[in-house]
Formats: C-alpha cells, structure tokens, sequence
C-alpha cells in the first residue's frame, strides 16, 4: 500500500517570533525554519510502516515556496521513497491545500494519508480533516497508535479525558499527535542518499486548482503582554500576597 | 441571521464548552440554536434548553451519533446547515474534529479558535503558540468557527427556556466504527475548566513525586496540570498536558511547579489571571509571566505551600 505524507516548512519550533510593526504579519526573514513537529511524527510513522512491510511506498509531498524542498529532502532523509512539491508564491490556507493534496491523492492513490495534526505556525488542526471531507474517506485526528490489519486500520486516538480506538475502513486520513512515536535522527549517509531521490515538481495550475485565500487578514497584533511581577522571599509572603494583594485564594 | 451551536456532550450530561460556545454566539448577534446530536441524550437537550440565550434546541438521536464518529456528525450539521450564518464548535478535541469537515463540504474556510467577535464576519485568533493574534475576515456565506473557551465566560447554565425541536437524524457513514474509550477517572475539576490550577513538569523527578501537587491541589480545589516534558516522561497522563499542543486554560490561579517555561507550554496558560511559579532555577522562562515567582527547591516550597493555607 502507498502511503501519502504532507510536509510543511514553518518557522523552528524554539523561534520566539516578533509582530512587524506595520502589523502585516510576523517578521520570518531569516529566522530559522524546520519541518513542522507533528509531520516529522507522520514521515517516522509512515516509514516505520514501510519498515514493517505494511506499506510499499512512502511519498512525502509539500505545497508552497520552492524552499519547500529542503523539508522535502529532510523527509526523504527519514525514509519517504519520493517527494513532489506543489510549487507556489501563494498564500496558501488549509481549505487550499486541502484541496492540492485532493488532487494529488486522486493522481497517486495511496490508501492511506498521515498528515501531523496541526502545524505550529497557523495552529489551524483543519487540513486531515478537510482532505477526509473532499475525498469522502474516515479520518482519525490525533492518533498516537496505528494498526493496520487487511482492508482497516485500528487508530488510538487522544481525546479529552483520555483515549478512545476507532476502526477505519481504508482508504482513509490519520492526523498524528505528539506520542505517536519518537522521530528519528536524519544521519548524515541518509541525507546524502535523499539527495539522489526523486522530487517531483508541480503547480496549483497543472492540478487544476483555484488556492486564492478565503479569510483576508486584516492585521497582526502582539498579544498583550503580562505586567512584570515580582519575586517572593519565602511561602509565607507568597501566601500574603495571593490571600491579600490578588486576592485568589 | 441564525447561528448554528453545536453542543459538547457524552450523552449525559453538557459539557461546559458549549456555554461558553454560546456566549461567543452571542457577541456575534442573532437566533441562537443549539444541535445536540447523539444517542439517547434526552437530558442533555434539556439542559441545553435552560442555557441562556438559547432560542431553540435541535436534537438529532440516532444510535449512529452515539459515539461522535467525524463522518457521522459532520454529515448532521450538513443537513441543517444551509439555514444558519455561522456555525459554532467549542474548540476542543470534539469540535476540532468535526468543524473542518463540515467546512470542507461546504467550500468555506474554517476560522479555529478565535478569542475575540469583533464583527459579524471578523474575529480575532492566536496564530504561532499566541505569539501574535490574528485578525481575520471571512467572506463566505456560512462561516464554520472553532471558539476558544477560554476566551469567552460561559453563559448562565439556568433559567433559558428553548423549545426542543426533534430533526432527522443522518445514517451512519460506514466507514469509520468505534471500538472502545478509556477516560481517566478523576475527582477534580475538569482541567480546561477550573477556576485553579496546579500544574508540574519535569521538576518533579517523577511519576511519585507528582503525587506531591495533590495535596496542594486538594486545598485549593484546583486541577491538576503538565507540561509535555512530564508527561513524555511518564510522570502525568496525556490529557493533563496544558500547552500549544495541549490544553488551553485560562484560571484565576496558575500555579507552575518545576517547569521551566517553554513558549509551547506558555502558549497553554499565559492567560491565567494570576501566575505563580516555583522552581529553583531563577533564569527559568516562567519567572518573566510569572505575577509571583518563588526562587526554590519545590519539595520543600511545595508541601509548606499546602500546609500554609
């Protein structure tokens, strides 16, 4: 079985990002960019299905700037087969690459799509859910454990107040959460190897889709910052100062 | 102008996040009609009824939406959503499910988690773990929204009085089944909820060191929280993680024990009205949100803090 991976190029996960004063976004010129945590998740899980012979093919695929590739080549150094990149300048929104990542799905038919669950920069948790939506597949969001047995597959997932199992006629669309496995380290023959795989690229026109951005965003504001506290001597004092001056307990 | 709340339920009781799912509503303007689809749930429909603000609730029973399969509510919020403006999940894990796929199948962008109504069709929303706050505009017809709980205090859970409307209830999908649910039992409020909580991370050492906050919680009457290193490391279960990737909770009294701060788990509590931190390192990260930080070795501040009040 073929197993589809969506990659997104974000902003590292230790950057403390800065609001431009225009108020026009956050300022990402040379900051540090990574791939998104939970897809890391996704390409170990996908590649340790490979591993177990559950899958035939891993195919990473990423939308957006042509520095995409780099994530693309990073998810090819963990064990992605190939990787395509849907290649655009465009703002993209996840009801837009929702519907890229449909297209390509009905290219590639892989039966199975693991995305991460929502990525660190928009902290939308929409895509796995809107590319079930288009395709008419079951979705398991936030999974942190994947069975695969004959046409199903078994997904624990993590819900509030703990974990429920679900069963999942395939094809179908798993988003990963944090405990779904432990991503490995790239090591440096690997990434040499990626090199030499392929990396298909493609536009948002040869598949056929409109990516024009359907919220307008009319401004970015730093969130208000917390008055600066203060530091207490001992538990007595802070005792005081929550009974007399916050007044909270 | 109609808006459309989807309830938050185990088929027996409402839970909290619809209130304040319907308080969000409120700010936006309009009949509020609240969906409550499930099995068996007559008493949640009642109880729904008596929140205030409430117009009409619609209850859509069928053994199919026992379990809140994504295929299954989704496709009941379809079959209604053509007569509303907005549709409204509580931005939790139920909610985050479901709102992009009913999004999708109406080719409408989905706005998650906003904090703020400023106007019928603009909200306000934290993007990068609330590093900065969006503004965003939505121009489609039917505009499908994750609220944020914290962000909006709950409306009154009595004396509303809403007709209850049975509606058709959808088939089930057949491609998805549900197995089995494991939910930690737990005396405590309900963490994203309470009015205080205590939280630890990996200060504690380890999964018996963190028994140590429930006397402390105990006396406060407060919930008991995590960062994500505590619980990778086996010391708290997944759900108690309040972060990013987590919870968001927004209490009176945060009180954070042995953790160090990470903007992924700040993004989770920087709200709290008050913040007290204790932890021995005085360059944490915690220490610049903290409203009272206390320089010390948790083992000892920790057990006199309990017995203090």
């Amino acid at each position: 079985m073929k197993v589809l991976v969506p990659v997104k190029r974000v902003v590292d996960f230790n950057v403390k990002v800065r609001v431009k004063s225009d108020q026009s976004g956050v300022d990402i010129a040379n900051v540090k960019m990574s791939m998104n945590p939970f897809d890391e998740i996704a390409v170990e899980e996908a590649t340790r299905l490979k591993e177990n012979s559950v899958a035939t093919e891993v195919i990473a695929i990423s939308c957006g700037a042509q520095q995409c590739q780099e994530t693309l080549r990073t998810a090819m150094a963990i064990g992605a087969d190939r990787a395509m990149l849907v290649q655009t300048d465009a703002e993209l929104q996840p009801l837009a690459v929702a519907k890229l990542l449909k297209a390509v799905v009905d290219k590639e038919q892989p039966q199975l799509v693991i995305l991460g669950k929502q990525a660190i920069d928009d902290d939308a948790n929409q895509t796995g859910q809107m590319l079930a939506a288009l395709l008419d597949w079951p979705q398991a969001t936030y999974a942190s454990k994947v069975e695969v047995a004959g046409d199903t597959v078994k997904v624990t997932r993590e819900v509030d107040g703990g974990l429920e199992v679900l069963s999942l006629k395939l094809p179908a669309i798993i988003t990963t959460d944090l405990r779904l496995n432990e991503p490995r380290y790239v090591t440096l023959p690997n990434i040499m190897k990626a090199k030499k795989k392929t990396l298909d690229v493609v536009t948002p026109e040869e598949l056929g889709v409109d990516v024009a951005p359907r919220l307008k965003t009319l401004k970015v504001s730093e969130p208000p910052a917390r008055s600066a506290g203060i530091v207490v001597p001992d538990v007595a004092t802070l005792v005081d100062k929550l009974k007399n001056e916050a007044k909270v307990i | 102008m109609s808006i459309l709340v989807i309830a938050e339920h185990d088929n027996a009781h409402l839970k909290g996040a619809t209130l304040n799912t319907i308080a969000a509503a409120q700010k936006i303007g309009g009949d509020i009609h609240v969906l409550v689809a499930g099995a068996g749930m007559q008493a949640v429909a009642q109880q729904a009824a008596q929140a205030a603000g409430v117009a009409k609730v619609l209850v859509a029973d069928a053994p199919a939406l026992a379990d809140s399969l994504a295929e299954n509510v989704a496709a009941q919020v379809l079959a209604l959503a053509q007569n509303y403006s907005h549709i409204l999940f509580a931005a939790t894990a139920g909610g985050k499910n479901v709102a992009p796929r009913v999004a999708a199948k109406l080719d409408v962008a989905q706005v998650s988690d906003i904090i703020a109504v400023e106007s019928a069709d603009t909200f306000a929303r934290p993007i990068y773990a609330g590093n900065a706050i969006a503004t965003v505009q939505s121009a489609d017809a039917i505009k499908v929204i994750t609220v944020r709980t914290t962000g909006f205090d709950p409306v009154a859970a009595t004396g509303g009085q809403a007709g209850i409307e049975s509606v058709d209830a959808v088939a089930d999908s057949g491609l998805s089944s549900f197995i089995s649910r494991e939910l930690a039992q737990n005396d405590r409020p309900e963490l994203a909820g309470a009015g205080k909580v205590v939280s630890g991370g990996r200060g504690l050492g380890s999964a018996e060191n963190f028994k140590l906050l429930e006397p402390l919680a105990d006396k406060l009457g407060a919930a008991i929280g995590a960062s994500r290193a505590a619980v990778d490391a086996g010391y708290a279960p997944n759900d108690w993680q309040v972060g990013q990737t987590g919870k968001i909770v927004a209490p009176q009294l945060y009180v954070a024990v042995g953790i160090s701060g990470a903007i992924q788990h700040l993004a989770g509590m920087k709200d709290s009205k008050v913040i007290v931190a204790i932890n021995k390192d005085a360059e944490a990260p915690i220490f610049g949100v903290a409203d009272y930080g206390l320089v010390a070795d948790l083992f000892q501040a920790v057990p006199e803090l309990a017995a203090a009040l």
